[in-house]
């Protein structure tokens, strides 16, 4: 017989063997019957007026067949979740590179470089501003003209005890400043997608988006078509991040496809299309002022974050919001002046990126914390060990820990693990020219949408006449697996073996809308929901055994592997008789589940902070530790050793949780160490993976990952949502290894080896003045 | 041109221009879109076949450089419904995340365990460090290759 899946065992993800061996389609590999190419002109300025565009010669190249501009589309022209302030094609003025001024439709991908070259713009260039701070001067060019707030997005200010004063009361106080660069989500599949207007005047859009849904509406409302005349599609992404959270590609392709005589397009941006168009993590100053008592006891906190959320709105509101509410860390701080802004520049589009907002929080709130502790001569760990939450507390952003809290437990596992007990011993044993340190950090990461949007999932489960399943998955897999994942939800839930299921991937034509795959919540919610239809369907097919003469009470009936099992006989129905037996509409449960919110949220912060998503009511926590070797000659700094203690819940499926953790952390290292997006006045200087480095198999060690489960209750089987913890404590645990290492702090991230290697002269030159 | 060359042990005869790409020409006009393309330009290996059974970049390859050579695509590895010992192993081990770095990590670990079947995890890292991978930080298709290499002693 068929074994039942179980949770908590490591069952090979469905998807793995569809892509292994090539067979799987991704949306980049679809290549419709006759299509044209598409591709996008991109402005020559960060910020300019428009005057006048000559599509002339392009259209003149053979092979391209039209090339379309803000006349053409008919709806909003607007797109962008939620303040839809982003031009589908530039109507009025560019502000930035990446702005669309036209779009290409021509027979193939070589042509579309050399049209777009051929666009004549007429500009009328605008003063530019590419420092956030800047920006927020009373004199500052105006980004956008309807924004009251000039050039701030949304500013925030959370103040709790007796705020600024009390650091005057300090014991110890430190003073540090971070500049964080922004990060390339760098999916190995870049945006695309492919559109067709189908027989029935539909607008199919197939893309790699992790928004299905909320698209389809975006879509409407930008070129002015009807909801129910749009089908969006979201096969298996290759890898999104959060940079796939709402709509890259997909207006360009919707608008082609209006534009393309009936003939299918395809766009798929080229690596240099991608970095120069695409949305990064945002960059952030960060400012804080940290004080303790004499005990040790963390008294104040004052902190200042400006967030450079470029040149449009996209999820730098709630974004801002997380930076604010993960400000202080996992600790009890009993007075709190937390003050936040997100800031208009003519950079890059900053948006959602895997910890959104809590990243950056976290390396600050975690620098400043080794260095107090260095400051009152304290050891690390036990220092964040005594400031740390319990359930029940509040961290000092004053969101009181309701639910799972299991950031004690994370350090406990730590400070008991021999690569921190015996970190001393391993530091002394240096080589020549080498320095070794280790450093640790702990955090947490809010999961859910917060309390403003409803965060609802909708699973549609099918039993199939054969006897079989199907799942029609509400929220996209970008590469994490939560829609193999269901099949372990389901299979544990209805006892089957995992063949016994199939995964449909959503569509808005037959999923139900899920949200998005973001905020670690895609398992959480999604789950929750299949396993209210599995109940439904299972009481169906139970109910229907006894009708079928299978025993009188369903009471003693079970589903075990394939069949129905009557326990007082021992006799078994197999689902396929039963299945066969019902109806359609029997055969199909569609249950909602919506996620736990924090019901009346504390009046400490502004309302439009509130409604940009404070406070969360899961967290999942964690702490990392790093023990780094720095190259005294080449300043190059590599990690030896990295432990990951996380407390994400239950664990159901410990491969796909260790994946989660091993992908988050080494995509944190690249944001500690190499990952150095560069601009120059609004122009990506970064283009390409060769400029641009992201981690190589080479640059990383093997990592321990030691899950802490604690069981969270709301969870689908205890869980909490791990897809983003992993990456926020990487930089500030390698920073505060390198800050003891080299004894400075150099204030800024990525630590490259240049800058390391100056930080070692500046010292060598000290060391000469003494 | 028409360019002659064995396509995962068929032989194919096609008309093609000769500055087309290899990774156009196997997606496009072939069919065969388990080579992926991410960057264009050598970066990043997910494009990766075999070229008489040495792994290369069909981004940067020309269809006329095609002309007589073995190439094997991801698609060439299994047998039927069966995978190869490696694409075992990457499913078994978790090394399969958005998937889409997977086809050339395969084609680059079949290439180093045809040079050395029984290589550290030191060699496997350095063999795949050519290809880029944004999900998994590596361990699991290290850990992948590893097992492999076992099965694969083991069989032969």
């Amino acid at each position: 017989m068929r074994e039942p899946v179980v949770i908590g065992t490591s069952l090979p993800r469905s998807d793995a063997p569809g892509k292994i061996t090539g067979k799987e389609k991704y949306a980049a590999d679809l290549y419709p019957e006759g299509l044209l190419w598409v591709g996008i002109k991109t402005s020559d300025y960060a910020h300019a007026l428009i005057k006048h565009i000559d599509t002339g010669p392009a259209l003149q190249i053979p092979g391209v067949r039209a090339v379309l501009t803000c006349r053409d589309v008919k709806g909003s022209n607007r797109v962008g979740v939620p303040e839809g302030d982003q031009p589908v094609l530039v109507d009025d003025k560019v502000r930035y590179r990446g702005d669309a001024l036209a779009l290409i439709l021509a027979e193939s991908r070589e042509i579309l470089q050399e049209a777009a070259d051929l666009i004549k713009v007429e500009y009328e260039e605008l003063p530019a501003l590419f420092d956030a701070e800047q920006a927020m001067l009373p004199d500052a060019p105006v980004l956008h003209e309807k924004r009251a707030g000039k050039n701030i997005l949304l500013s925030g200010v959370i103040e709790r005890g007796e705020g600024r004063a009390a650091l005057a009361a300090c014991y110890a106080l430190v003073e540090a400043e971070f500049e964080l660069p922004a990060q390339e989500h760098a999916y190995l599949e870049t945006e695309t997608g492919v559109a067709w207007m189908d027989e029935e005047g539909v607008l199919e859009v197939v893309a790699s988006t992790q928004t299905p849904f909320r698209d389809r509406m975006e879509l409407a409302h930008a070129l002015g078509i009807a909801p129910e005349k749009i089908k969006v599609a979201a096969p298996y992404l290759g890898g999104g991040f959060g940079g796939k959270d709402g709509i890259t590609v997909q207006a360009y392709l919707g608008l082609a496809a209006l534009h393309s005589q009936g003939r299918p397009v395809k766009m798929w941006n080229t690596r240099e299309a991608s970095f120069i168009s695409s949305t990064k993590r945002h960059p952030a100053r960060l400012q804080y002022r940290l004080g303790c008592r004499a005990d040790g006891i963390l008294h104040a906190l004052s902190c200042r974050i400006v967030l450079d959320t470029g040149a449009y709105a996209h999820l730098g509101g709630p974004i801002l919001e997380m930076a604010m509410e993960h400000a202080a860390g996992v600790y009890r701080v009993d007075h709190v002046y937390i003050e936040a802004y997100a800031v208009h520049t003519n950079n890059p589009v900053s948006g959602a990126f895997r910890g959104f907002g809590a990243t950056q929080a976290l390396a600050g709130i975690e620098q400043a914390m080794d260095r107090l502790a260095v400051k009152i001569g304290m050891d690390p760990l036990e220092f964040r060990m005594k400031n740390a939450v319990d359930r029940g507390d509040e961290i000092g952003s004053g969101v009181l820990m309701r639910n799972s809290t299991g950031i004690k437990a994370c350090l406990q596992k730590v400070r008991e693990h021999p690569l921190w007990a015996a970190r001393r011993e391993w530091e002394k044993a240096a080589p020549p020219f080498k320095r070794r340190a280790a450093g640790v950090a702990a955090g947490l990461q809010g999961t859910g949408y917060g309390p403003m949007i409803a965060d609802i999932a909708n699973a549609k489960l099918e039993l199939l006449p054969d006897g079989r399943f199907r799942i029609y998955c509400g929220v996209a897999d970008m590469g994490q697996g939560n829609n193999a994942t269901n099949v372990q939800v389901a299979g544990e839930a209805l006892k089957q073996a995992a063949d016994a299921f199939e995964i449909w991937q959503p569509d808005t034509a037959n999923s139900l809308p899920s949200g998005s795959a973001a905020a670690s919540r895609t398992t959480f919610s999604y789950a929750n929901a299949l396993l209210g239809a599995c109940r439904m369907i299972e009481e169906r097919i139970l109910i229907r055994s006894c009708n079928m003469g299978l025993g009188y009470h369903q009471e003693d009936l079970m589903l075990l592997p394939g069949r129905v099992r009557h326990l007082p006989s021992g006799k078994d129905i197999p689902l396929a008789v039963i299945a066969a037996a019902m109806t359609e509409a029997e055969r199909l449960a569609v249950y909602a589940y919506k996620a736990p919110v924090v019901d009346k949220a504390p009046a400490l912060v502004n309302s439009a902070i509130q409604v940009a998503g404070f406070p969360h009511l899961i967290f999942s926590f964690a702490c990392h530790l790093a023990r780094i070797e720095i190259d005294e000659l080449t300043g190059e700094i590599s990690v030896c050793d990295y432990l990951a203690c996380t407390d994400g819940g239950k664990v159901l499926n410990p491969q796909v949780y260790e994946q989660q953790i091993q992908g988050g952390v080494v995509q944190g290292m690249g944001y500690a160490l190499w990952e150095d997006f560069r601009l120059h006045k609004g122009e990506v200087l970064s283009k390409n993976l060769a400029t641009y480095i992201i981690p190589t198999s080479l640059d990383t060690p093997d990592l321990i990952s030691l899950p802490v489960e604690t069981l969270e209750a709301s969870g689908p089987f205890g869980m909490k949502g791990i897809g983003e913890i992993s990456i926020n404590l990487p930089l500030p645990a390698i920073a505060n290894a390198a800050y003891r290492g080299l004894g400075r702090s150099l204030g800024t991230a990525p630590l490259t080896a240049e800058r390391v290697l100056l930080a070692l002269r500046e010292e060598s030159e000290e060391g000469c003045l003494c | 041109m028409l360019v002659r060359f064995k396509l995962n042990g068929r032989e194919i005869e096609i008309d093609a221009r000769p500055d087309r790409r290899v990774v156009d020409l196997l997606r496009e006009d072939l069919g065969l879109t388990g080579s992926k393309e991410g960057c264009g330009a050598g970066e990043c290996g997910a494009c990766s076949i075999l070229v008489d059974g040495v792994s290369k970049l069909s981004c940067l390859m020309l269809a006329a450089q095609l002309e007589g050579r073995t190439i094997t695509t991801v698609e060439g590895l299994s047998a039927g419904e069966e995978l190869h010992p490696i694409q075992q192993a990457f499913v078994n081990r978790g090394a399969v995340q958005c998937g889409f770095c997977s086809p050339g990590m395969v084609i680059a670990a079949m290439d180093l365990l045809q040079r050395n079947p029984n290589p550290e995890r030191g060699e496997i890292r350095r063999a795949l460090s050519g290809n880029l991978c944004r999900c998994t930080g590596y361990q699991k298709i290290v850990d992948a290759v590893e097992a492999a290499a076992g099965e694969m002693r083991a069989e032969a």
